[in-house]
């Protein structure tokens, strides 16, 4: 009896289920009759869509589906014009930037130079995490309706580097919204603008809800469609979190795109006949930091002094780790050891070289330094930032008790982890993993973040959780931006680097790769800045 | 056995007495048992010899080689000799990481069985004895929490203590943490069918009678009723082991338990799981089938147990 009841309740689940699953492939149906929807699934979420919440990758390339700069990039990362036509340099403290004409945004409003006066303002304002995107102290004026002039304090040749992702808003429409003022990504009041988006770009957002889905289409009207390739009519976005699932998903043909595969399960994904992987070089370095600004590490065994205040402790660090053997193993051959904290594709010289892996030398280093028995110290790294991130910190630490070093691991992830290390947290942390893109994919970019004196407070390089200091570099640094000679400039920056490289500033490991995947059917651009645009997306 | 006998034989030890009891006889007539507790023991022995037995020691850092990361089980075509059943992503012997990780399987579910009982079989002597509005209190909040799946009420507790102690603080105190939220998520059973059993015995004549010469309650609950209801109380323990052992390991696999740095089953089958699409099988498979046999070898022998003390079924 009791058997029975359970079986008929299976049965009547199974029917249920049927039904579900009948209506989600109506549904479906009826999506592909209508038009080709590219379904994307992503391990994080797309939170508020205001454009100068979040300075992230992942966050500003999704809007970059909707919203256009001054300028673009094109398929290879060169800067094309975008909303502005053309400018040029009246003297190197002043620019003119011509607009591009009969440019509308999704909801009808003309794009003009009052557009971009208010954009300008809204991006330097409190709250936006954009600040940096233009200098602070630049002045802008509209010439006329499609004529803007800008005039700075200093010079600055990479003036318009990071544009692409400086998204110009709609005037009227943020005053119209009350999104006058941009919303910091940390007030837990998202603001009026955070679910709605008004763009020059190719889509427009229909829906959004913020972890579950957001629907893109595609508008009429879109002044560039030379420059994109897309036959979609729109995109469902979906966040998976777990790894296996988001390939199962994909495997099974629940998406069509996903990001990112795991390293482990590349293979996997191309052995499918219906899917493929897409891999290359992300312009991202991980490396790790050694803090040499405090006088005594809380985590370590040593008392009294700090042992990372010593290069040859830090070097000896350094030659420890097996960077060929966690590349091999650990990322799969998916990712490249790199001597310097930027990606050979955005610069290298052939004298700047690794210093090689060998532990003998690591611990005579050790020896020299007074640690011959080696210490303890405590390494604070992320588990849900980049590829792999724990596994890459556990190896570590495993190369390091090889030499005596023993390495106390607290993996956490980002939101604690960043909390903790960042200067809101203090920059508590003693060894810790980070990874850099410079977005502006320029080197002055690492130096003043990564490598310039800070004090306690973050005053100086704000990503530069060990508190490296050397004054030769912060004075290339301040040169290097104003340089305008190219030649004079690339010395300047490879003595700087050469500089880091001696002093064994931080330890940079390698350039993660990219690994997207996709159906088949599916063609999309990968652009080694991770940035998913469905405008150069088509579904056959 | 008459009285007889035992005259004859005068205090016979207690292996004879264990050998000759009604219950060592089912015993040994069920090879199923026999065999499960043979199982049983052998894990249990494994695990707390674990560092003597276990070819290598997972928790030193200097002895992992991350070159040997990810190698399949010994027999296989790529297999390598001094790793039985493969390596993890971190070179660590699998079968080293299980013996380890089923030291704090064990040790969890022991641990929170105990407490479980401790907490059960108290609340349900003072239910059943004292009865009135403090057996209602008592078990309208058993009722209450038997709404819950046991699983819910431990992560509730769980988070609870992760939120108050703060990561690093939780780390060192999570083994504590998993025993008290299992611990507190089971004693419902025990607590009810104590009740039960004591609502019978309390009008019983020995109960009467001790009553009478003016011992205290606690002392007629404790030496004199317990002792007549412990039966079935053992039995709920035996199969409330592999429940909490069960119930650790999700709670691990979910991520909410023991961290990757001390794994118990459950982390190992979680951190495995992540392999699984790429073919790495044995990270995952071989934690999951130990979990397996170690469950289904307990709750045998719990089923052995309820039928051999049931009176009825003899």
């Amino acid at each position: 009896m009791h058997r029975q009841t359970l079986f008929s309740r299976m049965v009547g689940g199974a029917a249920r289920a049927a039904v579900i699953v009948g209506a989600l492939a109506a549904a479906t149906l009826a999506a592909q009759a209508e038009g080709k929807t590219l379904r994307f699934a992503f391990q994080g979420t797309l939170n508020a869509l205001d454009p100068y919440s979040l300075n992230e990758t992942f966050t500003l390339g999704m809007l970059g589906n909707v919203y256009e700069g001054l300028t673009k990039r094109d398929k290879d990362l060169k800067i094309i014009p975008g909303l502005a036509e053309s400018w040029e340099t009246i003297d190197p403290l002043h620019w003119r930037f011509h607009l591009r004409k009969n440019v509308t945004f999704s909801n009808g409003d003309a794009f003009n130079a009052d557009d971009v006066l208010f954009s300008a303002e809204r991006v330097r304002a409190d709250g936006s995490d954009l600040k940096t995107r233009i200098p602070a102290d630049s002045e802008w004026k509209k010439v006329d309706d499609y004529t803007v002039d800008v005039t700075l304090k200093t010079p600055n040749p990479i003036l318009f580097a990071e544009w692409d992702t400086w998204y110009i808003m709609d005037k009227e429409w943020a005053e119209k919204e009350g999104a006058t003022k941009p919303v910091s990504a940390k007030d837990t009041n998202p603001g009026p603008a955070a679910y709605k988006a008004n763009g020059t770009g190719p889509f427009t957002i229909e829906s959004h809800e913020p972890g579950v889905k957001t629907v893109f289409k595609r508008r009429d009207g879109y002044w560039g469609e030379k420059l994109i390739d897309t036959n979609l009519d729109g995109v469902v976005f979906t966040p998976i979190a777990s790894d296996s699932t988001r390939v199962a998903a994909l495997l099974s043909g629940d998406v069509d795109l996903i990001e990112p595969v795991p390293v482990q399960d590349v293979d996997r994904v191309n052995k499918d006949p219906n899917t493929a992987a897409l891999t290359g070089p992300e312009l991202r370095a991980i490396f790790l930091n050694m803090n040499q600004i405090r006088d005594e590490l809380p985590t370590s065994n040593i008392k009294g002094k700090n042992p990372f205040k010593d290069p040859n402790v830090r070097k000896a660090f350094y030659q420890a780790i097996d960077i060929e053997a966690i590349d091999k193993r650990v990322m799969r051959g998916l990712a490249t050891p790199i001597p310097l904290l930027i990606a050979p594709q955005l610069y290298s010289a052939p004298d700047l070289k690794r210093w090689p892996y060998d532990p003998e030398a690591a611990k005579k280093l050790l020896t020299d330094a007074g640690y011959p028995d080696g210490f303890t110290v405590g390494m604070d790294c992320p588990n849900d930032r980049y590829v792999n991130d724990e596994q890459i910190c556990q190896a570590v630490v495993s190369m390091l008790a090889k030499i005596g070093v023993k390495v106390n691991l607290n993996a956490q992830p980002k939101a604690k982890y960043f909390a903790k290390v960042l200067a809101p947290g203090g920059y508590d942390n003693d060894f810790s993993l980070l990874g850099w893109t410079p977005s502006s994919f320029d080197s002055w970019n690492v130096f003043v973040s990564l490598a310039t004196c800070r004090d306690a407070t973050g005053k100086g390089g704000p990503f530069n959780l060990g508190g490296y200091c050397n004054p030769k570099v912060d004075e290339l640094a301040k040169q290097i931006v104003v340089e305008t000679d190219v030649d004079k400039r690339n010395q300047m920056v490879h003595d700087a680097y050469k500089i880091l490289l001696d002093d064994t500033s931080h330890i940079p490991l390698h350039q993660q790769s990219l690994a997207w995947g996709k159906r088949k059917n599916l063609d999309i651009v990968q652009r080694s800045d991770d940035q998913v645009l469905f405008y150069w997306a088509k579904l056959n | 056995m008459t009285d007889a006998i035992r005259v004859k034989e005068e205090q016979p030890g207690v292996l004879s007495r264990i050998l000759r009891s009604d219950l060592f006889y089912s015993f040994r007539r069920s090879p199923i048992t026999v065999i499960s507790a043979a199982v049983t023991l052998v894990l249990i022995l494994a695990a707390l010899f674990a560092p003597w037995i276990a070819p290598h020691d997972p928790f030193d850092p200097a002895s992992l080689d991350i070159m040997n990361s990810l190698l399949p089980p010994q027999w296989t075509a790529d297999g390598q000799a001094g790793f039985l059943l493969g390596t993890d992503d971190q070179g660590r012997d699998v079968l080293s990481t299980i013996l380890y990780g089923m030291r704090i399987s064990l040790a969890v579910g022991f641990a929170s069985v105990v407490l479980a009982m401790a907490l059960g079989v108290t609340l349900g002597l003072i239910a059943g004895y004292v009865g009135g509005i403090t057996d209602t209190i008592i078990m309208r909040v058993a009722d209450v929490q038997l709404t819950f799946p046991a699983i819910l009420t431990a992560l509730l507790i769980d988070g609870v203590a992760r939120a108050l102690a703060g990561p690093q603080a939780y780390e060192e105190i999570v083994v504590f943490v998993l025993v008290l939220s299992i611990g507190l998520s089971f004693w419902v059973q025990y607590a009810r069918t104590v009740r039960g059993s004591v609502l019978v015995e309390a009008n019983k004549e020995y109960v009467l009678a001790a009553r009478l010469i003016g011992l205290r309650s606690s002392t007629i609950m404790f030496r004199h009723v317990l002792p007549n209801v412990v039966g079935p109380v053992l039995v709920i323990a035996t199969i409330n082991l592999a429940l909490a052992i069960i119930t650790e390991a999700t709670l691990s696999f979910l991520g909410v338990g023991v961290p990757p740095t001390q794994p118990s089953l459950g982390t190992l089958i979680r951190i495995g799981n992540d392999y699984l699409f790429s073919g790495e099988w044995w990270v995952t498979i071989f934690p999951g089938i130990t979990l397996a046999i170690l469950a289904l070898a307990v709750n045998l022998l719990g089923d052995w147990l309820r039928d051999a003390l049931n009176p009825k079924l003899r």
